[in-house]
């Protein structure tokens, strides 16, 4: 299964970003291969519609579930049709940590 | 038709107060003239006056939908959308129209070769109509809650009705709303008061109006409060202060029962006299 992070930078130590579509980085994590992508999100300097755009770019990777801060509304309803479950978290985390809690299943 | 706007960059100016009294001011005079609240996420102008309701005209703007059955899910019309208003999910199925992103600019439809998009109107707002007592024009644009941006609703507003002289009570800050606002004008004036935080937003204000090329000037409202930040800024630039409002509880108690200020304030009425004379002669074609 493949989750996608929220990074504020590309590196495992960078803290996740705590907005969606306007994030720095996408961060893909491959439960069964243990793969670790990095991608620019092109969308963060959108005008409008940078979650709609960055929901569009996660989706097209084949990933099932997200970690964010938060998600607005327009994305909410679309990874809702979509079937994605959606996590939040509100502590400050690096992806790394991120990726050792889904590692270790909590 | 001259148009004068009324804007700021700060909310909360006395954009309205301004706008009310000045209407009130010229109508005493015999002029021709329409108030147009441009302000349509919170219109409240009309309130101030006794007025009866002419009509109500419902805005609207085309959305596209998508017929799932004819949709291949190519994704041109995603492509062509400057938007992000239209989201084709090939792999998981899926079409989706964000209506709150859409413009309304059609190129979806024209994109689509397969027949699969057809637009339907959506309502964004409405261009309310008022007769004052002098039987001049009160307008109102009202934006429907929930919608994205008030521009198509300010701008019918703007476009709605004819007079000698249009007052234009400006939307706060200094984007869209704004921008379209002044645009339509031929005069700004700039509602401010003597605070650091007047100041900083009346900066964004006559930057942009620079750029635009408008001319304008500007009102001190409350003056005798904050400092003097505001009056050295206006006469470093070189920009025309046109008028100064002292702060008054009374006054600040009348408006906020939706009195007119001018009414029975000879000192404030002369005030206004004086500001409507300096506009006709910027204007020419209209006498006092």
């Amino acid at each position: 299964m493949k989750t996608a992070i929220t990074s504020t930078g590309n590196t495992l130590d960078s803290p996740m970003d705590r907005r969606f579509g306007r994030c720095s980085y996408f961060v893909i994590f491959d439960e069964l291969t243990g793969s670790v992508e990095f991608i620019p999100n092109e969308n963060a300097e959108s005008v409008e519609g940078a979650g709609v755009a960055s929901a569009r770019l996660v989706a097209s990777k084949g990933v099932e579930k997200i970690i964010s801060g938060e998600f607005g509304n327009k994305v909410k309803s679309i990874f809702d049709s979509l079937g994605m479950h959606l996590i939040m978290i509100k502590e400050e985390k690096s992806v790394g940590e991120i990726i050792g809690l889904i590692k270790n299943k909590k | 038709m001259f148009k004068i706007a009324v804007a700021s960059g700060k909310g909360g100016t006395g954009k309205t107060f301004v706008s009310t009294n000045l209407y009130q001011t010229f109508i005493e005079y015999g002029i021709n003239a329409v108030l147009t609240d441009c302000d349509a996420e919170e219109p409240n102008a009309a309130s101030f006056f006794k007025t009866e309701l002419i009509e109500s005209k419902q805005v609207t703007q085309k959305v596209p939908q998508i017929d799932s059955s004819k949709c291949l899910f190519c994704g041109k019309c995603q492509d062509w959308c400057a938007y992000n208003a239209i989201l084709i999910i090939k792999e998981r199925g899926l079409s989706r129209v964000m209506e709150e992103l859409c413009h309304g600019c059609g190129a979806c439809s024209v994109a689509c070769e397969n027949g699969a998009i057809t637009e339907k109107e959506m309502l964004l707002g409405e261009v309310i109509n008022f007769s004052d007592n002098s039987g001049c024009k009160i307008v109102e644009g009202r934006l429907k809650v929930g919608v994205y941006t008030p521009v198509p609703v300010l701008k019918r507003a703007i476009n709605s009705t004819y007079a000698d002289l249009a007052i234009f009570d400006s939307p706060p800050g200094t984007s869209c709303p704004f921008i379209h606002t002044v645009n339509a004008s031929d005069y700004v004036i700039l509602v401010t008061e003597p605070t650091p935080f007047g100041l900083n937003d009346l900066k964004l204000s006559v930057e942009i109006l620079q750029k635009m090329g408008r001319p304008f000037s500007v009102i001190i409202n409350r003056a005798g409060l904050g400092n003097r930040v505001v009056h050295d800024y206006l006469k470093r630039e070189n920009i025309e202060l046109i008028m100064e409002i002292p702060f008054d509880k009374e006054i600040a108690s009348a408006y906020s029962k939706g009195k007119l200020a001018v009414s029975g304030r000879p000192l404030l009425a002369a005030k206004f006299s004086s500001l409507a004379r300096k506009l006709t002669d910027k204007i020419g074609g209209i006498a006092l």
